[in-house]
């Protein structure tokens, strides 16, 4: 392969850190948390974080705080906090 | 299919540039668990441009052709052609918006169509040129606040997926994000089918169709419940209706469609008039559907 | 092996010789028997390649483009309107450092329709960064584009070529030209490697994504360095050619020119009749000599102007219009020529545009005037043989 033209490579972050696009953050309450997954399908970012036991975290870093998870999960586990 | 039977790898990165409640990116994210790491993807210029990140970088994981704006099935064509007698075999998958697809692209889309090139072309329909602001497209519906439809679109959605349906094709689908199973088991069936298949992915944009980030697949499914967006696969000329839309063939059944126009900025100035127009065109849109399942029962097929 | 074939049949064999593995084309007068042989070719099993029959000229380069981004040698073919159409993509193939091959058969743009020679269409698209070869004959035609794989797949070079024919003097007219051997040809030109890259998931890249401008500006620079490179490969390739099959072209046919006192610089097929004017201008004494520019872009300025100084007095003559500014080559030959300290007289002409002939006599009486206009010191550019005073067109 030759590097003559614009050949980009795979990388996480390509916009910087979009955790700080934030402005409202989603907690999740993992006593309500029934692994359905049903987050982490919606997630437009793949910053829900699907675990080897399909429980889930949330990517700080990268999630920019649309609410998707929160809006759609079935059993109200993960609410929008002001940042 | 069940949501934990899904691929767990990542096929587009986080911390891209899509704006937060993409479904550019929804969709994007579903075709990656629906194909894996072996396929080749084509884009046009499009928000999936800008999202992927700049160069030296990119968002997408998957080998990933750019490519001007009216030429993704042109070009997807000549990478099959260049797969075909290397003798590779990996899917190649166009993932282009609906003014790449509907308007400036529609050429190139119809030609590769007819030739029956063997690849996948799944358009993302966020109803309007979002990448450049809000202007709107032929697939940008009646009523429709754009940048360049300031008292609403006067014209109707241009019909794609029936268009798709006139060329003959081995596969023709519609799609939601809001039903990513249905979504998923409709490119796995393409994959598995040798020529060109479409499948029309309705994608509800929060910047474009002003409406909150976090209710992104909340007007997908509206706009399924109240009949506005229909799911359906059109197989080797059987048309089939699929997930919700099975048992919404009558108007009652139907959610009104104002509970889909509400949420949405773009239509917060229509008249009850206007309404009048969309519920029209939406019985009408079903009208066509039930004909051809009828006919079909007739047929026997 | 000899055999009779027009310009559009020896561009097909060069296709075929070339062992192109995707080919796509849109049928357009005077092109069509370039792709209608070659679908002779790949349904006979001559040729294994995929043809691609699309529904436009935009289409087939971005055919070209995909189909060469995942590592396959690509071929296309158009004309006139039809590289107009496709110009958008033609720039996008330069630009992604794709080694693809288009002959063009030059012919006049509408409006009026017109289908007959004219050099403007090519040279409309001079800047977008294809390396640009004008043929003189069929042969010639043939030879280029075999050659211009090799020069196009070069790592040092990695950009398409373009090989103007022109519009029926060669494209439609049959000439003995000798076919070679395809095992000779495939020594010259073994199969295309994986330069200067092709998708494949074992290892994934996007191409093409956006860049920041001082991105950009680096890989412009590299695609500029790589055209200037065409000048010194070209000749190589050249060269092999030569030591392989006996035949060479250079970047410049050079007619009697190192010890003339005018010559005609010109372009394409007529260069044949300005040389027989030159002949019959020799035996009354009149020392002419006439320039063939072969490669014109990227322009060979120096070697031009090389030849150029040491004569008196020279006469351009343009087949292609810039409105307003007058003919393309004769700027681009002044340009050349502003280093040298004795610059010789110019005189532009405009000539045969719209396929207008122009005969032997004509060149005769463009060498003549060249030298007329010399002596009076008149260098404007003068539009040849039209009849302003006629009532109608």
């Amino acid at each position: 392969m030759k590097k003559v033209a614009a050949i980009s490579f795979p990388s996480k972050g390509v916009a910087g850190k979009t955790g700080i696009w934030r402005v409202r953050k989603p907690i999740l309450d993992r006593n309500k948390c029934v692994r359905c997954l049903i987050c982490w399908i919606y997630c437009p970012e793949g910053t829900i974080l699907r675990k080897e036991d399909d429980s889930v975290e949330i990517d700080y870093e990268y999630c920019k705080g649309c609410g998707v998870c929160s809006n759609e999960c079935p059993t109200k586990a993960i609410t929008m906090e002001e940042e | 299919m069940n949501i934990k039977d899904l691929d767990r790898e990542e096929y587009i990165l986080s911390g891209n540039s899509s704006c937060p409640g993409c479904p550019a990116s929804i969709g994007f994210r579903l075709i990656g668990k629906a194909v894996g790491k072996n396929a080749i993807i084509v884009i046009p210029a499009s928000c999936m441009t800008i999202i992927h990140g700049v160069y030296p970088h990119t968002a997408i994981t998957l080998p990933t052709l750019n490519i001007a704006f009216a030429t993704s099935a042109a070009a997807a064509s000549g990478v099959s052609a260049a797969l075909e007698i290397k003798g590779k075999n990996y899917p190649v998958i166009v993932y282009a918006g609906d003014g790449g697809t509907a308007d400036i692209g529609l050429q190139a889309l119809s030609g590769s169509a007819e030739r029956n090139e063997n690849i996948i072309y799944i358009c993302y329909d966020n109803e309007a040129y979002q990448n450049t602001g809000i202007q709107r497209s032929s697939t940008t519906p009646y009523g429709a606040w754009t940048t360049t439809t300031l008292k609403g679109k006067q014209e109707k959605k241009k019909d794609v997926p029936k268009i798709m349906a006139s060329h003959n094709i081995p596969y023709v689908a519609t799609a939601s994000i809001a039903y990513p199973i249905d979504f998923i088991e409709k490119v796995k069936k393409a994959l598995k089918i040798k020529g060109f298949k479409y499948i029309h992915l309705h994608a509800p944009c929060p910047t474009g169709w002003r409406f909150p980030s976090e209710k992104t697949i909340e007007v997908g499914r509206l706009a399924v419940g109240t009949g506005a967006w229909i799911l359906y696969e059109i197989e080797n000329g059987v048309l089939k209706l699929t997930g919700p839309s099975k048992n919404l063939i009558e108007e009652g059944a139907r959610k009104p469609v104002q509970e889909y126009l509400k949420v949405q900025g773009r239509f917060q100035h229509i008249t009850d008039e206007m309404v009048k127009v969309i519920s029209c065109e939406i019985e009408e849109r079903w009208n066509g559907i039930k004909m051809v399942i009828n006919l079909q029962k007739v047929n026997g097929t | 092996m000899i055999q009779v074939l027009t310009g559009n049949h020896s561009a097909a064999y060069a296709a075929l010789l070339s062992n192109v593995e995707v080919v796509s084309a849109y049928p357009i007068t005077p092109q069509t028997q370039i792709v209608e042989k070659i679908a002779e070719f790949v349904e006979t099993g001559k040729l294994k390649a995929r043809y691609v029959r699309v529904e436009s000229e935009h289409s087939a380069m971005a055919v070209c483009i995909g189909a060469s981004s995942a590592g396959a040698r690509t071929f296309t073919a158009t004309s006139s309107q039809g590289l107009l159409y496709m110009s958008e993509m033609v720039y996008w193939a330069s630009a992604a450092r794709l080694p693809i091959v288009m002959p063009v058969v030059c012919r006049t743009l509408a409006p009026p329709w017109n289908i007959w020679n004219e050099h403007t269409d090519m040279l409309l698209v001079r800047d977008y960064g294809w390396i640009q070869f004008f043929a003189e004959s069929n042969q010639e035609v043939l030879d280029t584009i075999v050659q211009a794989y090799k020069i196009a797949e070069d790592e040092r070079i990695l950009l398409p070529v373009m090989v103007g024919l022109d519009a029926f003097t060669l494209s439609h007219t049959s000439e003995p030209v000798d076919v070679p051997e395809m095992d000779l040809v495939k020594k010259f030109l073994p199969p295309r490697a994986n330069v200067p890259y092709v998708l494949d998931p074992s290892n994934p890249f996007t191409l093409g994504n956006l860049a920041y401008p001082s991105h950009h500006m680096k890989l412009k620079f590299m695609q500029h360095t790589a055209m200037e490179n065409a000048r010194k490969v070209v000749l190589e390739v050249d060269d092999e050619w030569y030591k392989i099959f006996g035949r060479c072209y250079s970047l410049l046919d050079n007619f009697m020119c190192d010890d003339a006192k005018v010559i005609i610089l010109t372009i394409g097929s007529s260069a044949g009749d300005a040389k027989e004017a030159a002949k019959y201008l020799r035996k009354r004494g009149i020392a002419a000599g006439v320039l063939r520019v072969r490669l014109i872009n990227p322009f060979p300025a120096k070697e031009v102007s090389d030849i150029l100084s040491k004569v008196e007095a020279v006469a351009v003559v343009d087949r292609n219009l810039s409105p307003g500014n007058g003919g393309i080559i004769l700027e681009k030959v002044k340009s050349s020529l502003y280093s040298l300290k004795n610059r010789p007289f110019i005189k532009g002409y405009l000539a045969g545009l719209g396929g207008k002939d122009i005969t032997v006599e004509d060149y005769i009486k463009i060498f003549e005037k060249t030298l007329e206009s010399y002596r009076k010191g008149d260098s404007d550019m003068e539009w040849f043989s039209i009849n302003l005073e006629a009532t109608s067109l």
